[in-house]
């Protein structure tokens, strides 16, 4: 019973982390139609930034100032090239970003190197807030499921209550008619593309110290966060935050329950076979459900793309 | 250029199937590559010749999607690797459980495993094109780049599986033992692939494919279901992937996850699109361009991966048409007899952006070097030069050449500028 409350828990950190890159790209792509491939990229420029800042003046400073450099590099990146590659279509648009997703990387490994930095969280909050069953819950976590949700709040404030958040949704479905109503429509959009991956970097510069700062780390969520924003439906805030979460506690689920497939078909009435080295399913039989874990997101896109292609809160197919 | 190939294609149709001219290039292309192991016989040029070959077959059948269909795929390595797989196991049966297969026709078999994955997973993804494809493309990747490491009965887990292909039976008195035999069978499967690659894209399907590329709406008006359409291109692509993993396995002997993934896929997709996807011999051209680039800055350079990101990413800015649609700009200039006027441009532009990209290298080598040589080894080596990379005239000299020949090329550029628009029209401009 403590297991589960500390797995929610994780799963909330991981979820809420998740839905950090999510809220930015998914409004980058319901905005620009862009699936911004380079997002994860921009995660992970701002831990780097982040823990270069850090080591001249500490956590707090860098917490502040790399989210908006990295808020920066997007809107130049937006300006001068995104804008220019779309008017070859979406395709190119999409191949763009997959190659700054690439270069990023090797700019990243040119300045920084290939090893983990050593990119610790702050002293302050390196004591255990409470522990559950004897199971440690650290500070830090708690910091930054806060951080997730302040910033979630504050996202919902700008885009439902305020005069900027009223334009963005209008450029959202009909960004030839606000443009007509005089509003700067390709600076809304680079504004846009700014606080996105401003958000991003926010995401990197708080998970750098926890799940290690490398250059592999846009890899290891990348292609996490892009299921994510499937499965909630391309383009809803509401359908990111619910994947991120569902994501989340997926995996952090089925990480800490050693449970083997073959005893649960067993338990179904399925039969073991004798001699397990010449099945050709023995794999099937020795699997744990820890170990299915990674593909458990993949699947689930699978799924979900077969029999809602929309996402779960998609309204509109691409 | 779309428009004028298919009206030339309409003309011909009432001359012979296969002309002469048409011919040419394939009789040219055969005899370039039964003379390259005479000239380059060394055993890393037959590896690297082997393994260019292998990624021009891919290559062209990832152009079968993105090029001729329109389907952007992040996860086309599957095919290949999934095909490959099928082959090592093939292969490994062929040893220990006697099953009568001679190796030459193993790739057909990889391209057999590899077309009935992409009927399974086309049955799904082919639905719609563009962004959802892509996406569906990339979850599937993962999800079978991820399931090979804990499926170790198939995949091997970590170290992947391997296998012996000298084990068959003989064929014509081969035994493929030689990088030599394995050249030129690669060779045959290479030239068999590309022109049924090539004849596919001139069949009706082939052409209905450009025409739901272009616009689906209108193919769908005109009667064509474009998810067929789809359908077809996809399954087609993943068959000659199929052969493509199915080479691979012979001349490696070995498959891992790394033939699966993101990796794998996103390398297609930068071949591809450097070499140019409106040509059929654009990935040709980024086959061999990109295999030689890799092994030549590889080993001269440790940044070469940021030297090719930079390339990539330039082309999709700045060339979209990729390095065959740049040769394919200077066809107009030529029929009409004015490729002369580039010349003079041309030469006076080659020095400084010669000097402009070395100098930017030499600025990334040294910046690179300063930060990660070990402690006390300031001494570089760059271009037959010896110099100190935390000293400041090395510094100053290499600013001085970028930010010179920068100028120089931002000073020249308007000339080129307007003898390039002087060479595309007949009558001179006044």
């Amino acid at each position: 019973m403590e297991l589960i409350f500390v797995n929610i828990l994780d799963g909330l950190v991981t979820g809420l982390l998740l839905f950090m890159l999510c809220s930015g790209l998914t409004l980058i792509f319901s905005m620009m139609g862009v699936l911004n491939f380079a997002h994860a990229s921009f995660y992970m420029l701002g831990a780097y930034f982040g823990y270069e800042i850090s080591t001249f003046v500490g956590f707090w400073p860098g917490l502040i100032f790399a989210p908006i450099l990295v808020g920066i590099a997007g809107a130049l990146v937006e300006r001068y090239g995104l804008r220019r590659v779309h008017q070859y279509g979406h395709v190119p648009e999409l191949i763009f970003t997959f190659g700054l997703a690439l270069l990023i990387e090797e700019i990243i490994q040119f300045f920084w190197g290939k090893n983990i930095m050593a990119y610790d969280e702050p002293d302050i909050l390196n004591f255990v807030a409470f522990s559950i069953a004897g199971n440690a819950f650290p500070a830090y976590k708690v910091f930054m499921i806060f951080v997730a949700m302040g910033i979630f709040l504050v996202l919902l404030y700008i885009l439902t209550r305020t005069r900027v958040g009223l334009i963005i949704q209008a450029a959202l479905s009909y960004p030839n008619t606000v443009q007509n109503l005089g509003h700067n429509v390709p600076l809304v959009f680079m504004g846009v593309f700014g606080v996105g991956t401003a958000l991003a970097g926010v995401a990197g510069v708080i998970a750098g110290p926890v799940l290690g700062t490398f250059p592999g780390m846009a890899v290891v969520l990348g292609s996490i966060v892009f299921v994510t924003i499937v499965i909630g439906g391309l383009g809803s805030l509401w359908g990111a935050l619910i994947a991120s979460l569902l994501i989340g506690w997926l995996q952090t689920f089925a990480a800490s329950y050693n449970i083997v497939i073959g005893d649960v078909l067993v338990s179904i009435g399925f039969t073991r076979p004798e001699n397990l080295d010449d099945s050709a399913l023995r794999d099937l039989w020795t699997l744990t459900v820890s170990q299915i874990g990674p593909i458990l997101p993949f699947l689930l896109m699978v799924l979900v793309l077969a029999i809602r292609p929309q996402g779960l809160f998609g309204k509109r197919e691409s | 250029m779309n428009t004028t190939t298919k009206a030339t294609a309409s003309q011909r149709s009432a001359t012979p199937l296969i002309s002469l001219p048409q011919l040419a290039p394939w009789l040219i292309a055969i005899l370039f590559l039964l003379l390259l192991p005479v000239i380059f016989n060394s055993g890393s040029a037959l590896t690297i010749m082997n393994q260019m070959a292998i990624t021009i077959v891919f290559a062209l059948a990832y152009n079968m999607l993105l090029g001729q269909a329109g389907m952007l795929s992040f996860g086309h390595a599957v095919y290949m690797g999934l095909g490959g797989f099928f082959c090592v196991h093939l292969m490994n049966m062929v040893e220990f459980d006697g099953l009568w297969l001679p190796l030459p026709l193993l790739p057909l078999f990889g391209g057999f495993f590899g077309l009935i994955f992409a009927i399974i997973i086309g049955s799904f993804s082919t639905r719609r094109a563009g962004t959802v494809f892509a996406m569906i493309s990339l979850g599937v990747g993962e999800l079978i780049a991820a399931s090979s490491i804990i499926i170790v009965a198939f995949f091997g887990g970590e170290e992947g599986i391997s296998a012996d292909r000298t084990m068959g039976p003989e064929t014509f008195g081969f035994d493929f033992a030689s990088q030599l035999e394995v050249y030129y069978l690669t060779a045959i499967w290479l030239v068999i692939s590309a022109a049924a690659m090539y004849l596919f894209s001139r069949t009706p399907i082939g052409r209905i494919a450009n025409a739901v590329r272009d616009n689906e709406e209108r193919a769908e008006f005109l009667g064509y279901s474009q998810r067929y359409v789809r359908m077809i291109s996809f399954c087609a692509s993943g068959f000659f992937a199929g052969i493509a993993g199915g080479l691979f396995a012979i001349n490696f002997e070995i498959l891992t996850e790394e033939n699966l993934n993101l990796g794998t896929s996103g390398v297609i997709l930068l071949v591809t699109f450097l070499g140019g996807v409106g040509f059929f011999i654009g990935p040709i051209v980024g086959a061999v361009v990109f295999t030689l680039l890799q092994t030549v800055l590889s080993q001269y350079t440790e940044i070469w991966q940021l030297y090719l990101g930079a390339l990539f990413v330039a082309t999709v800015m700045f060339f979209p048409a990729g390095l065959t649609g740049l040769l394919a700009m200077h066809i107009q200039p030529f029929k009409l007899g004015k490729s002369s006027l580039l010349l003079r441009p041309y030469m006076r532009m080659l020095v400084p952006i010669l000097v402009c990209f070395l100098s930017i290298a030499a600025l990334l080598e040294t910046a690179f070097h300063a930060r990660h040589a070990p402690i006390g080894e300031n001494e570089m080596n760059l271009f037959g030069i010896v110099f100190d990379s935390h000293g400041v005239l090395p510094w100053v000299v290499i600013v001085v050449l970028v930010l010179g020949s920068g100028f120089l090329v931002k000073r020249l550029a308007p000339e080129l500028k307007e003898a390039w628009d002087d060479a595309n029209y007949l009558e001179p401009r006044s």
